[in-house]
């Protein structure tokens, strides 16, 4: 082999391995993306069921029912609109009425939102990003939260600890 | 007093990585040893007064000093003595303290031990570290000062957040920045050699055991994250695709990469130019995590810090040594001249293959970290990028990764026999056969993915026992020979095969994990008895408990096998009173590999609890895995050929002065 040919098969492959990872990324992006949305979101643009995507918002007050076999149902609030959301498992520790919450799941047949995944806000000092950015886009934040949030810097920082949100599956 | 003086520690080590970043290159310019000698007295002197000042911060938060405002946000009186500690770092300002103190250790380290470096290159490399030092420095006096007092200070501090309040926070960062910060030194010895415009294979001698330490810590440290994850969070996850995680992930692959690179390099003199790119954009990608972790950009849990000037910052910090890097590297890369010729088929090519698969792989983790965050930006919507994404990209590249290792360490260097060394490896792709086939047989052909996965795990750690019963011949010789051969190989060949198998073992845990996984979630009440894998779990009953600054209920769980009691289970729910908030610890009983896993979730006004109790079997391998390449990487450290100062350079023209 010529160095041309040995350089060539060098190239060649690299172009390969790059090809064949675009081809991969390109297919992930396809399906495996979760969107984000909040209720409003979700009436204004009739979200076909079984599509799954994050809903966030506030745990509306009063709405949170414990069934048999640690069934919970709630709604999710965002100031203008609200959507029930059912859920099998144990919520988060830091689960609470009127705190914000982030659910992943799909709508079913009569528009309740089925939830697999419940993550609740880390503590009194932090508000799931996704949320606090869509409720200020809408006009509802409070400026408390800002000034918690800003206030409190919390630790973690450092730790590829993953999800101390308490996620629950 | 101890504040101010820790702060003024801190900006006279300023004062000195100022000096240390301009004197030594006018030093190398003028050809004057004393000057260039400079960088070896101000970069130790920078540890000294990093040091004090680090320790400083460490007294504050032991004496519980309030009247500093990081104590207060970040302690309590009550804390236990390791968590005061711990919780140093366990915040913004405290976790940038270390970072630089890090990095002053690293600088301090090529000071004290190259000697016997070519003087302009140290004063090179000194004065480049010295560029990252003041940057953080400044960074850290402008924007996070850790010594700010308060004006009234209160009696009582805040407490540091709970789920931080364990020993995984004493050893998880610093071990994660030992790795993260060491990388810093192949980055300089990178720009050092592009601003000399020289680079042979004793700089990659150089290079290549700072790269491995850096590496065995990183490696331990995502490990050691990844389990304080798993038994802190009570639903037994051990990795989240997080961008923090990813964050970490990156400058791994690139530095593995950079390993392999430099091999060629110091063995054949080739891929120079490879090898510095790589050197730049690992300590780039660790800069690049800084930055993600620091500045609150991303929607992650980590990242708390919301003030924007910080991340500006460090934006700012980025785009200059980033850039600056790169565009030295374009200006300078093509003054380097190539080396060594080589077949494909041949050890460069296959580690042309590892670093091709592992950069791209890091590039998939860098897309999926980064497009949400350029959507939001670019398109204004959000959206999350997480396991479904990186099971479909980073996966199969990593499969193909590791199918393509056990080759590499059997093939020649220059031009290799492949059909030679698929005979030689004809034993361990019949064992990843069989596994395939116990494993489909034993899981009656329930996930096809899995046993092929299992297969793969079992090749690439047969491949590497092959590898050393080649070199020892231990099949064609007598024993004893073999034995005294054995004895007689390179250690870096016995840490090739120990991180390779660690490959292998941790693939094996983490199918088993995932794919096997069975998960019992229930309200228990007092007596009652969940069945888990063959295994009955009894809740005896709930008990309160006082804890220095919690409050903790523990539940008692009787595990029994076939009637056979066991062990005694006992999770608990912590609260902390300070912070209101509460935290699960799970508990976990280990069974070979294998661990039975419970945590709490709200109890009943009845006296009931919900509870989850998972199986997770050969969950260990995926921890097991990590440790092995780690002390792989330190088997190759401890060989002779690596040991830091043993090689003089080749030739002697390079040393344009002796080191004192």
């Amino acid at each position: 082999m010529t160095r041309k040919q040995r350089r060539m098969t060098i190239i060649g492959g690299s172009l390969a391995v790059l090809a064949l990872a675009a081809a991969l990324v390109l297919n992930a992006l396809r399906d495996s993306i979760v969107f984000f949305s909040t209720p409003t979101m979700v009436a204004e643009k009739h979200v076909a069921p079984g599509k799954r995507f994050r809903l966030g918002g506030l745990v509306q007050p009063g709405s949170l029912q414990r069934g048999d076999n640690l069934a919970v149902t709630f709604e999710v609030a965002d100031g203008s609109a609200k959507l029930p959301v059912a859920y099998k498992g144990i919520l988060p520790d830091l689960f609470r009425e009127g705190q914000g919450v982030v659910a992943e799941g799909a709508l079913d047949a009569n528009g309740v939102f089925k939830a697999d995944t419940v993550l609740a806000k880390h503590d009194e000092t932090y508000m799931p990003k996704d949320v606090a950015d869509a409720l200020k886009k809408q006009g509802h934040w409070k400026d408390d939260y800002g000034a918690q949030a800003s206030g409190g810097t919390k630790p973690a920082a450092t730790t590829a600890q993953g999800n101390p949100q308490g996620a629950v599956r | 007093m101890i504040a101010e003086s820790g702060h003024y520690a801190l900006v006279l080590a300023l004062g000195l990585a100022l000096i240390q970043s301009i004197v030594p290159l006018i030093g190398a310019r003028l050809h004057d040893a004393a000057l260039m000698n400079v960088s070896r007295s101000t970069a130790l002197a920078q540890l000294l007064f990093v040091g004090a000042s680090f320790v400083a911060l460490v007294m504050l938060h032991v004496n519980s000093d309030f009247s500093v405002a990081n104590v207060y946000e970040n302690s309590h009186s009550m804390k236990p003595l390791l968590y005061k500690i711990t919780g140093v770092w366990g915040n913004h300002e405290g976790s940038m303290l270390l970072w630089v103190s890090i990095l002053a250790l690293f600088g301090g380290l090529v000071a004290a031990f190259g000697n016997n470096l070519p003087l302009s290159l140290r004063a090179h490399v000194l004065a480049v570290q010295a560029w990252i030092a003041s940057a953080f420095y400044l960074f850290i006096l402008v924007t996070s000062n850790p010594f700010l007092r308060i004006a009234n200070p209160p009696i009582e501090g805040r407490d540091l957040n709970p789920v931080l309040q364990d020993i995984g926070l004493a050893v998880h960062p610093p071990m994660l920045y030992l790795g993260y910060v060491g990388f810093s030194i192949s980055f300089s010895f990178a720009i050092a050699a592009l601003m000399e415009g020289r680079i042979d294979a004793a700089w990659a001698r150089w290079v290549r055991p700072w790269t491995l330490v850096a590496w065995i810590f990183l490696t331990l440290g995502i490990a050691m994250g990844s389990y304080w994850a798993y038994y802190e969070l009570g639903w037994g996850g051990w990795w989240f695709w997080d961008p923090v995680e990813n964050a970490s992930l990156m400058p791994w692959l690139a530095g593995t990469a950079l390993l392999h690179s430099a091999l060629v390099m110091e063995k054949r003199n080739a891929l120079k130019v490879w090898t510095i790119l790589l050197s730049i954009l690992t300590f780039s990608l660790s800069l690049l995590g800084t930055f993600l972790v620091r500045s609150g950009v991303i929607t992650s849990v980590h990242a708390f810090a919301t003030d924007p000037t910080r991340g500006v910052f460090i934006l700012l910090i980025l785009c200059l040594f980033i850039g600056g890097s790169l565009s030295l590297f374009a200006g300078r890369a093509t003054s380097l001249k190539q080396g060594g010729l080589f077949a494909p088929i041949s050890r460069e090519g296959a580690l042309v293959l590892n670093n091709l698969l592992l950069t791209v792989a890091c590039a998939v983790v860098l897309f999926g970290t980064l497009y949400p965050l350029a959507m939001e930006m670019l398109a204004d919507f959000k959206m999350s990028v997480g396991a479904p994404f990186y099971n479909l990209t980073f996966a199969p590249l990593f499969a193909l990764l590791l199918l393509a290792v056990p080759f590499g360490p059997m093939l020649a260097w220059k031009r290799g026999d492949l059909l030679g060394v698929m005979q030689r490896l004809l034993a361990a792709g019949v064992a990843g056969l069989v596994a395939i086939a116990i494993a489909w047989g034993w899981a009656s052909g329930g996930a096809t993915l899995a046993p092929l996965a299992i297969g793969l795990g079992v090749f690439v750690i047969a491949g590497a026992i092959t590898d050393i019963v080649e070199r020892t011949g231990l099949a064609r010789v007598p024993f004893a020979t073999a034995l005294h051969r054995a004895r007689g190989l390179p250690r870096s060949a016995w840490g090739t095969a120990f991180a390779h198998a660690g490959l292998g073992v941790a693939l094996i845990g983490i199918v088993c994990e995932t794919t096997w996984n069975s998960e019992h979630i229930a309200t228990m009440k007092q007596n009652d008895v969940a069945h888990i894998a063959g295994y009955d779990v009894k809740l005896d009953g709930l008990f309160q408990r006082q804890g220095p600054n919690y409050r903790e209920m523990i539940a008692e769980f009787n595990v029994s096998r076939d009637g056979e009691k066991i062990s005694v289970m006992t999770p608990s729910k912590r609260s902390f009173t300070t912070r209101g908030s509460s935290t699960t610890e799970a508990a976990l009983l280990t069974r070979g590999a294998s661990q039975l896993y419970i945590s709490l979730g709200d109890a009943n006004a009845d006296g009931a609890i919900a509870v989850r109790i998972y199986h997770k079997p050969l969950v260990l391998l995926i921890w097991w895995g990590p440790v092995l390449m780690a002390f792989g990487g330190v088997l190759s450290l401890s060989d002779r050929r690596l040991r830091v100062g043993a090689p003089k350079p080749a030739r002697a023209k390079q040393r344009l002065q002796p080191a004192e």
